[in-house]
């Protein structure tokens, strides 16, 4: 379950967007989570709904995009997009992927109430 | 009243991230080779570090962070040993993260060969966090079995090499040391395989070589 620990970062960078705009209160909060990220967009909802109350993002919506696997082969540049673990080149049989997608973690924005 | 909106793009473990580099500049600028060591529960860590410990400190320093849920057990074992170890109780927390490293930084001996980190007994949460280690191991038991690299991935995937431990019982057990190597070596080409057991010592001098050889490399690439 470090779904936990990824929300308690996400809390601390909640902190800044709210600070420099002077908001009353968070209403939205949109992540984007990568299919090979490693965390559980169900986990990640749970975790959020725990750790919001008595903050300002109290009444917030938590939105999380999936983004798909994105890889690149690195023999014969072949590219593909899936959404679920792409271990082999479809064009060349390699199995030297560059991972270009799928595995981040971002906070992507923030809607804040503001006067 | 009005809403806004405030774009921020930044990684959620960016906070993580940026600690664990300045650990690892710090720590290869002093010439220690660090490693976090993943594994499930019981794969055996902590007695493949008492075993390493055998062959590298006649003439190498060693020092050892023990990441637990609970207890002082594994630091206990390891300083039985006479190597100076710090044991860090999660709580809870079922992986380390850089701050829980960089708290412990000041006590690290400047002059230390290498640092192992061994990180709490799980493959999956831990893979998520670079703890500023310049290598990640990780051990695969045989009692495990060999189907484990594809349903963990992300453990086989972010290693640098991968031990398979305990192979003195692999004749005794529907483990497939040449299955578990090529599942491993398919979802990630650049892992290294070593085979040991801690029991008979087998694979240990190895596994020993290959750690003073990346010192070496680590301090040519910092003189």
């Amino acid at each position: 379950m470090h779904e936990l620990s990824l929300i308690s970062n996400l809390f601390d960078m909640l902190e800044e967007p709210v600070r420099e705009k002077n908001a009353r209160r968070i209403t939205r909060v949109k992540l984007q989570v990568g299919l090979l990220a490693g965390a559980v967009p169900e986990l990640l909802k749970t975790a959020f709904d725990v750790y919001k109350k008595d903050t300002p993002a109290a009444d917030a919506v938590l939105e999380i995009v999936e983004v798909p696997f994105h890889v690149r082969c690195r023999r014969c540049g072949f590219e593909k997009t899936g959404d679920d673990y792409i271990v082999l080149c479809d064009s060349c049989g390699s199995n030297d992927l560059e991972i270009l997608a799928g595995t981040e973690l971002i906070l992507e924005k923030v809607e804040l109430e503001v006067d | 009243m009005k809403t806004k909106q405030v774009m921020v793009l930044k990684d959620l473990l960016g906070s993580n991230n940026k600690i664990a580099d300045e650990i690892r500049s710090k720590l290869t600028d002093q010439g220690i080779l660090t490693i976090n060591l993943l594994s499930s529960p019981g794969a055996g860590k902590t007695t493949l570090l008492e075993a390493l410990s055998g062959s590298l400190r006649p003439k190498f320093s060693m020092a050892v962070i023990e990441g637990d849920i609970e207890t002082e057990r594994d630091a206990d074992r390891i300083r039985a040993k006479g190597i100076p170890a710090w044991q860090i109780q999660t709580g809870g927390a079922c992986h380390l993260d850089a701050r829980m490293i960089g708290r412990l930084f000041p006590e690290i001996p400047a002059d230390l060969d290498f640092l192992f980190i061994e990180n709490v007994g799980n493959l999956v949460c831990p893979a998520g966090f670079d703890l500023g280690e310049s290598l990640r191991f990780v051990l695969l038991s045989t009692p495990e079995g060999d189907d484990k690299p594809k349903k963990y991935p992300k453990a086989f995937t972010t290693s640098d090499l991968m031990v398979i431990s305990k192979v003195d019982l692999a004749p005794m057990l529907p483990f497939d040391i040449e299955q578990a190597r090529r599942e491993a070596l398919e979802i990630n080409p650049r892992l290294q395989v070593f085979t040991t057991s801690a029991r008979t010592g087998d694979g240990i001098p190895a596994l020993s070589d290959y750690l003073i050889a990346e010192l070496e490399r680590l301090r040519r690439g910092h003189a």
